[in-house]
C-alpha cells in the first residue's frame, strides 16, 4: 500500500499515483474536507494554509449534516505534487477533520460555482448583455431600467468566461461563491 | 446516575480520574474557583512556579522524564500568553501536555474585559488542538478528550480554556468510560508489505545505518528495547538526533554518537555514505540534513513515523511506514527473524571497518588547558563523576547544549531533556524542576549557559520551596556563545550584542535564594568542586567559569553537506586574535 494514502475513508490514490511525484510543475487540486462543525474550525484550516504557506484559490464551507454536526469544506489549491500531498497529510491530522478527499485524483467529479454579476448600462450594451446571458443560461434575478443582476452557475471556467464577456458591457459588481464539488457515482 | 458538580469540581475530578498527581501552575482571577478546589483536596499536588512559562517547561521535563503527560494550570490573559512559549516548545518536540487556562466569563468574552485574551486564537497554531468550553456539562468530556489527543498519535500540547462562569456553574460529570470515543484514532500498526520491503532491503544492505529520533522515546521503553535488539542483531551502526539520545545506549557497540549540525564525524559521514537508511521516529529536521540536495545521496530510505505528514516533507523516502515505532519495530524484527535473520555480513564488516577509520579521527578532541577550564573538559569531568548516579540531564540552549549532547552519555531513554525543535533558552531550569519532582531521589543536573540560565532563574525560588536539589551547572563563558560562534563564522567576527554584561554574582545569588553557590575557575579545582556540588543535599548553582571563545565542533555550517564538516583542529585555539578579543 502506498503509505501516502490518507486514512479515515479517503481514497487509496494520491497525487503520486498519477503524476511525476518529483515534478515541480504546479497542479490545481480540489479537496473536500469533512469537519466537525465546531467554533473556529474554519480558522484552523485557514491558519494551516497561511501558516505553512499553501495557496487557497477558492474555499467554501457550510454545514452539510446538521444531525452529525458536520460541515463540508471544499478547497481548491495549487502546488507541486509534493506540496499537495503535504497539504492533505497536514489537514488529515487535524483533530476535528474526519476525512480529506482529493477529487482531482480520485476519479471523476463534478464542480460547480455560483456567481452574481451586476451589469449596468443602456441601449445596445444592455441588449447584448441580455443576449449573452441567455447563451450562458444565466438568470436575471434583479432588474432596473439601467441594470441587471445575473445569476450564473457552472464550472469556474464557464463563470470566468462569462465575467470576461460582461466586463466591457458594464460589469460593476461581482460576487462568487467559490467551488462546491462532489465525486460522481456512488 | 450522573453526578452534579461545579465546573471547578469537575476539573479536579477529571484530573484525578486521569491519574494526574502533579500540576504545575500559577493562579489568577479567572482560575480562582479551580484553585479553591485544589485547596480542598490532597490527592493532586500543585507546584507553584514563579512564571507561567516555567510551568510549561517544568511540565515538559516531568513528561519527558516519565512518559506521562504534564499538566499546567494558569489564569487568563497574561497567564495564558506566558504559557505560549512552552506550548510551542512541546509542539515542536512532541511532548504530551495539557494546559488548562481560566478565561473571563462567557458573557464578557469579546468585550476586552480585564485579563481577556483570545487564548484559543493565540494558541491554535501552538497546540495540537484546543477547546473553549462554554457549557459546564461538556467540561469533563472535553478534558478527557484533551488527554486522549495529547497522548495518542504524535504526542503534543493541548489547551482547554474555561471561562470563570463555567467553573462556578453546576453540571454533569462524565467519566472517562462514558466519554464518547473520539474519531481521532491514529493507526499504530505499520503496513506489512512496507515492513517486508524494508526488511528485504535491510538484508541486502552493505552499508546500513539506523537514524533514530525522539519518536522512539515517545513510543515507550519497549520501543527502545526493540531498537537495541534490531541494531545489535543486524550489526547496523546507529546514530540519533538530539531528541533521541538514550534510546540506544552510548556504550553500545553500534553507537555512532549524535548526528547533524554538531554531530560526530563518524555519524555524519556514515549518513552520507550509507546505502540503506532506516529512519526511526525522526523527521529530517534541517539541523540533521544539512543541505538537502546533498543528503545521503546513494541510500535506500525507509522512514517509520506515526505522523503521515512527516513523510516526504523534507526528504523523499523510498519506503514510508506509518505507525507507532514500538509496533513497527516489533513487526520488522518478527519478519526479519522469520526470513532467517539474514544480513550482508561481508558488506557490513567492511562498513564497520570504514566506520572505525572515521572514529579514529576523534572528532571530539579539543585542546585542553591547565589554566582555563575548557567547557568540554568541564563536561567530561561532570560525566566521569556522575555517570554512575541515577542521573537526569536537562539543558538550556546554546553551545553548552551541544557539548552536553557530545560529551555526556546516555544509557537509557527519558534521561535527557532539552529543547530541540524550538531551541528555547530558559527551558532547562524549570525543566530540571519538573524532572526532580518526578524523580525526587535522582541526581538532576541542568547543564546551562549563563545567558540562558538568566531567562528563568526565578525558578530557584520554586526549587527552594519544594526542596528540589537540582544542580544548576552553568558553563559561564560570559558570552552568548552560540551566537558569538556564528558571528565569528558568518559576520566577520563582529560580535553584535553577544556577550553577557553585568552578570550577577552567581554564588551570592544562590545565597540570596537560600541555595548553595559554588564557583570554579581553575581546572585543578574542578573535580573537588563538582564533588562538593554532588555532596550537597539541596539545590546548587555552580558557576563554572570557562574559556570565553571556545567554538563548538564538529560543525556542518548551514548550507553544507554531511561530508563538509568543519573540524575542531586549528580552529578553536586563537580563532579570535588579541585584537578581536579586545573588541568583545
Ligand atoms: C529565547 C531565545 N532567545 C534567543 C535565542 C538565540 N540563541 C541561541 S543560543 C544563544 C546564546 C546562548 O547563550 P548561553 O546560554 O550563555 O549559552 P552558550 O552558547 O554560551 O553556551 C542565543 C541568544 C534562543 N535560542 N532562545
Ligand atoms: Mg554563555
Amino acid at each position: 500500500m502506498n503509505a501516502l494514502v490518507l486514512k479515515k475513508g479517503a481514497s487509496r490514490k494520491s497525487a503520486y499515483d498519477l503524476k511525476n511525484p518529483l515534478g515541480d510543475e504546479v497542479e490545481t487540486h480540489t479537496l473536500t474536507v469533512i469537519v466537525d462543525n465546531e467554533a473556529g474550525v474554519l480558522a484552523r484550516v485557514i491558519g494551516l494554509f497561511s501558516g505553512r504557506g499553501y495557496n487557497i484559490d477558492s474555499l467554501t464551507v457550510a454545514e452539510t449534516d446538521h444531525h452529525g454536526h458536520l460541515s463540508r469544506i471544499t478547497i481548491v489549491t495549487t502546488g507541486t505534487p509534493a506540496v499537495i500531498v503535504q497539504i492533505k497529510a497536514q489537514l488529515d491530522r487535524m483533530i476535528p477533520i474526519h476525512s480529506v478527499n482529493d477529487l482531482t485524483v480520485e476519479g471523476p467529479s463534478v464542480e460547480r460555482e455560483l456567481a452574481m454579476l451586476k451589469v449596468t448600462g443602456e441601449g445596445e450594451k444592455r441588449v447584448e448583455a441580455m443576449r449573452l446571458a441567455d447563451i450562458f443560461r444565466a438568470n436575471v434575478v434583479d432588474t432596473t431600467l439601467s441594470s441587471f443582476v445575473f445569476e450564473i452557475t457552472g464550472t469556474s471556467e464557464k463563470i470566468d468566461a462569462f465575467v470576461e464577456l460582461m466586463r466591457p458591457l458594464g460589469l460593476t459588481e461581482l460576487a462568487r461563491t467559490g467551488v462546491a464539488a462532489l465525486a460522481r457515482g456512488r | 446516575m450522573t453526578r452534579q458538580m461545579t465546573g471547578a469540581q469537575i476539573v479536579v475530578q477529571a484530573l484525578k480520574d486521569q491519574g494526574v498527581e502533579i500540576i504545575f501552575g500559577y493562579p489568577g482571577g479567572a482560575i480562582l474557583p479551580i484553585y479553591d478546589e485544589i485547596f480542598k483536596q490532597n490527592k493532586i499536588r500543585h507546584i507553584i512556579v514563579r512564571h507561567e512559562q516555567a510551568a510549561t517547561h517544568a511540565a515538559e521535563g516531568y513528561a519527558r522524564s516519565t512518559g506521562k503527560p504534564g499538566v499546567v494550570l494558569v489564569t487568563s490573559g497574561p497567564g495564558a500568553t506566558n504559557a505560549v512559549t512552552g506550548m510551542t516548545d512541546a509542539l515542536m518536540d512532541s511532548i504530551p501536555m495539557i494546559v488548562l487556562t481560566g478565561q473571563v466569563p462567557t458573557f464578557m468574552i469579546g468585550n476586552d474585559a480585564f485579563q481577556e485574551a483570545d487564548t484559543i486564537g493565540i494558541t491554535r497554531p501552538c497546540t495540537k488542538h484546543n477547546w473553549l468550553v462554554k457549557d459546564t456539562n461538556i467540561l469533563a468530556e472535553t478534558i478527557h478528550q484533551a488527554f486522549h489527543v495529547a497522548t495518542t498519535g504524535r504526542p503534543g500540547p493541548v489547551l482547554v480554556d474555561i471561562p470563570k462562569d463555567v467553573q462556578f456553574a453546576m453540571g454533569n460529570y462524565t467519566t472517562i468510560q462514558k466519554t464518547k470515543v473520539s474519531h481521532y484514532q491514529p493507526r499504530v500498526k505499520g503496513d506489512i508489505d512496507a515492513i517486508t520491503k524494508a526488511v528485504e532491503m535491510l538484508e541486502k544492505a552493505e552499508r546500513p545505518i539506523i537514524y533514530s529520533g525522539g519518536g522512539v522515546i515517545n513510543s515507550g521503553v519497549g520501543a527502545s528495547q526493540l531498537l537495541r535488539e534490531l541494531a545489535d542483531a543486524t550489526g547496523a551502526p546507529i546514530t540519533s538526533t538530539l531528541m533521541g539520545l538514550g534510546a540506544y545506549p552510548a556504550s553500545g557497540e553500534n553507537w555512532l554518537g549524535m548526528l547533524g549540525m554538531h554531530g560526530t564525524y563518524e555519524a555524519n559521514m556514515a549518513m552520507h555514505d550509507c546505502d540503506f537508511m532506516l529512519c526511526v521516529g525522526a523527521r529530517f529536521d534541517d539541523r540533521i540534513t544539512g543541505r538537502t540536495d546533498a543528503f545521503s545521496p546513494n541510500s535506500y530510505k525507509v522512514h517509520i513515523d506515526i505522523d503521515p505528514s512527516s513523510i516526504n516533507k523534507i526528504i523523499r523516502v523510498d519506503t514510508p511506514i506509518i505507525g507507532d515505532i514500538g509496533h513497527v519495530l516489533e513487526d520488522i524484527l518478527k519478519v526479519w527473524k522469520s526470513r532467517g535473520r539474514k544480513t550482508n555480513a561481508a558488506g557490513i564488516a567492511k562498513w564497520q571497518a570504514q566506520i572505525s577509520e572515521w572514529k579514529a579521527v576523534d572528532c571530539l578532541k579539543y585542546k585542553n588547558s591547565d589554566t582555563i577550564i575548557k567547557p568540554q573538559y568541564a563536561l567530561q569531568r561532570l560525566e566521569a563523576l556522575t555517570k554512575d548516579h541515577d542521573r537526569y540531564i536537562t539543558t538550556e540552549v546554546g553551545q553548552h547544549q551541544m557539548w552536553a549532547a557530545q560529551y555526556l552519555t546516555f544509557e537509557e531513554p527519558h534521561r535527557f531533556m532539552t529543547s530541540g525543535g524550538l531551541g528555547t533558552m530558559g527551558y532547562g531550569t524549570p525543566a530540571s524542576m519538573g524532572v526532580q519532582i518526578a524523580h525526587p531521589d535522582a541526581l538532576v543536573i541542568n547543564v546551562a549557559g549563563e545567558a540562558s540560565w538568566l531567562m528563568n532563574m526565578q525558578e530557584m525560588g520554586t526549587a527552594i520551596q519544594f526542596n528540589l536539589p537540582t544542580k544548576q551547572f552553568i558553563l559561564n563563558n560570559e558570552r552568548l556563545g552560540m551566537v558569538r560562534q556564528w558571528q565569528e563564522l558568518l559576520h566577520g567576527s563582529r560580535y553584535s550584542q553577544s556577550w553577557s554584561e553585568s552578570l550577577p554574582d552567581f554564588v551570592k545569588l544562590a545565597d540570596a535564594f537560600g541555595a548553595k553557590g559554588i564557583r570554579c575557575s581553575d581546572p585543578a579545582d574542578l573535580d573537588d568542586a563538582i564533588m562538593e556540588m554532588l555532596d550537597y543535599d539541596g539545590p546548587v548553582i555552580f558557576d563554572c567559569v570557562v574559556e570565553k571563545h571556545e567554538n563548538c565542533y564538529p560543525m556542518i555550517p548551514s548550507g553544507a553537506a554531511h561530508n563538509e564538516m568543519l573540524m575542531g583542529d586549528a580552529k578553536t585555539e586563537n580563532a579570535i586574535t588579541g585584537k578581536g578579543a579586545a573588541l568583545v
